[in-house]
């Protein structure tokens, strides 16, 4: 069997849960099991440990706990955003017409284009080769009728960090709501929603080291939106459901986390992501690094493998243990290829040969130097297997 | 667990007939890297019987396995018989593959069509397999719109 060691490089995927946050969430499935709605000692505790919870998050993203709604995931929080703003504005006669980009997320593509069914009509802007969105086509594709714009703040494949402060004063300047997908953005680049001038704000728990299954919509104050989840009166009456206790402390402890360690966090997923990129452009020929190089995802690091086909890279990496995607990780069982990197107008033969490498907070050198190893083993046979290489081309 | 089984497995990692022959009697080369697979492969005929092939393929585990697979299976077989193989019969001696990933297969079995037709046309032969086959026609039937 060939070497093997567990090499993480896929945190853009998800993240472990750090010990840390795995101590305090333990507490709230046997001992303090409450439910936070109840008036007796051990309900109120979860109450006050809800609390707690709340302004965590709100801190990490320079909001106000009474701003913050915990939602079931980060999905669901851009769900509730763009479906109940579109609908809320339209019954007020305001408009039917979203914009958002081409390179979203599918929790904000698939939505936009439910949307167009019930009858909105969606711009769906382009971005350049780096992935950006400009600003001033956005400002040309405002409408009358506009009534949401959503532009996320980092991609998940090729980690743009979009211009969002940028975005939203476009937006204020023509009275439309922003919603920004902030996933992947949260705890790995500075967030003031005060700053930025967003009036929504989408996270998840599980990209920061918390539990998967626990995300929260940023709700500026003064802007009103349907609920989304009918029932009871949990989160100020905004999305019903018994809280998911253990994952909403989780959340909170990952994100008080991500706060204290921004810096640090950053500085080391960067220089290991920096390491990987030039250790590959020296080692293998024929590649290259898709999206920007300067505002990126610390972590981020998108490559084509030419005259190779992903899934392939993928499986062999698997074998020594290495863990990588092709694209988005949802998109890996798709025969699509990315539509993030079709936008950014990277050709389709090329685009079956990208993958995408996350870097993360338990990466270390060594593992960079396995990664880099196996992968000019695996490049090197894939390449001799395919009949398209530099001297015939293409074809 | 894997996406593959352990023969698929078997095949993606250790490809058999991986190369190109000195002068091939047949070369076929079937789809295009820009729909993500892609396989040539030339055969050796001797008293029509496929006595050697050699693949190169681009493109995802099941492409290289069903590459693998297809020149096994047609080595010592006559050119009629390795007619009678389809992505099916590949699939089948596989062991199966999951459900998205059958298209794959289709290119093994055209490449090798694509291939004998070359060898057939070079020789001035008639094979009833070949009958009504087109190796320029568009593999239009490729499915791209699963998703997730
Ligand atoms: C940009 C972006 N938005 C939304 C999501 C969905 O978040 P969750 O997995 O919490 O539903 C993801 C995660 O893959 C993401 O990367
Ligand atoms: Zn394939």
């Amino acid at each position: 069997m060939a070497e093997y060691k567990n090499v993480y490089l896929d945190y853009s995927a998800t993240t472990p849960v750090k010990e840390e946050v795995l101590k305090e969430m333990i507490p709230y499935f046997i001992e303090h099991y409450g439910n936070a709605s109840s008036l007796y000692t051990i309900g109120l505790e979860s109450k006050s440990a809800l609390d707690k919870a709340r302004e965590q998050v709100a801190n990490l993203v320079g909001a106000s706990p009474k701003e913050i709604y915990f939602t079931g995931s980060g999905s669901e929080a851009d769900n509730w955003a763009l479906e109940s703003t579109a609908f809320d504005m339209r019954a007020k006669g305001k408009g039917n017409h979203i914009i958002t980009s081409c390179i979203e997320h599918h929790a904000v593509l698939h939505t936009c284009e439910y949307l167009e069914k019930q009858g909105f009509e969606v711009t769906y802007l382009d971005v350049d080769k780096e992935g950006f969105v400009s600003p001033e086509d956005l400002e040309k594709a405002i409408k009358d009728e506009t009534v949401l714009i959503s532009i996320m703040f980092v991609n998940n494949e090729i980690g743009t960090i979009e211009p969002i402060k940028e975005l939203a004063e476009v937006a204020r300047r023509h009275k439309v709501l922003f919603h920004t997908d902030a996933v992947q953005a949260l705890g790995n680049v500075e967030i003031d929603v005060k700053d930025l001038g967003v009036d929504m704000l989408s996270m998840s728990a599980h990209k920061i080291y918390g539990p998967k299954g626990q995300g929260a919509l940023y709700i500026r104050r003064g802007v009103r939106i349907s609920n989304f989840i009918h029932g009871g009166a949990q989160e100020m009456g905004k999305r019903a459901g018994t809280e998911n206790m253990a994952g909403i402390v989780g959340f909170g402890k990952a994100a008080e986390m991500a706060r204290t360690n921004l810096d640090n966090h950053i500085r080391h997923c960067s220089e290991l992501r920096d390491y990987l990129v030039s250790e590959i452009e020296k080692k293998i020929p024929k590649v290259f690094v898709n999206g920007s190089r300067k505002h990126r995802h610390p972590g981020n690091a998108n490559i084509t493998f030419e005259y190779i086909e992903g899934e392939s890279i993928l499986l062999l990496m698997d074998m020594y243990g290495v863990a990588v995607s092709t694209g988005s990780a949802c998109s890996s069982k798709s025969l699509n290829p990315s539509h993030v990197l079709s936008a950014i107008g990277i050709p389709h033969e090329m685009i079956h040969g990208s993958i995408r490498f996350t870097t993360g907070d338990y990466t270390t050198k060594e593992e960079i130097d396995f990664a880099v190893e196996k992968l000019v083993e695996v490049v090197e046979k894939l390449r001799e297997l395919s009949p398209v290489n530099s001297e015939k081309g293409w074809n | 667990m894997g996406l593959y089984n352990d023969k698929v497995m078997d095949h993606f990692m250790n490809p058999r007939n991986v190369g190109e022959l000195e002068n091939p009697d047949g070369t076929g080369v079937y789809g295009s890297p820009v729909c993500g697979d892609m396989m040539q492969v030339q055969i050796k005929v001797e008293n029509d019987v496929i006595v050697d092939a050699k693949f190169k393929t681009f493109g995802c585990g099941s492409a290289i396995a069903s590459s693998s697979m297809a020149t096994e299976m047609i080595i010592g077989k006559t050119i009629d018989e390795a007619l009678a193989i389809s992505n099916k019969t590949i699939i089948d001696e596989l062991g199966g593959l999951p459900p998205v990933k059958v298209h794959c297969s289709v290119l093994a079995d055209h490449a090798i069509k694509c291939a004998i037709y070359e060898y057939a046309e070079k020789n001035g032969k008639k094979y009833k397999g070949l009958e009504g086959f087109d190796p320029n026609e568009e593999e239009d039937d490729h499915d791209h719109v699963a998703e997730e």
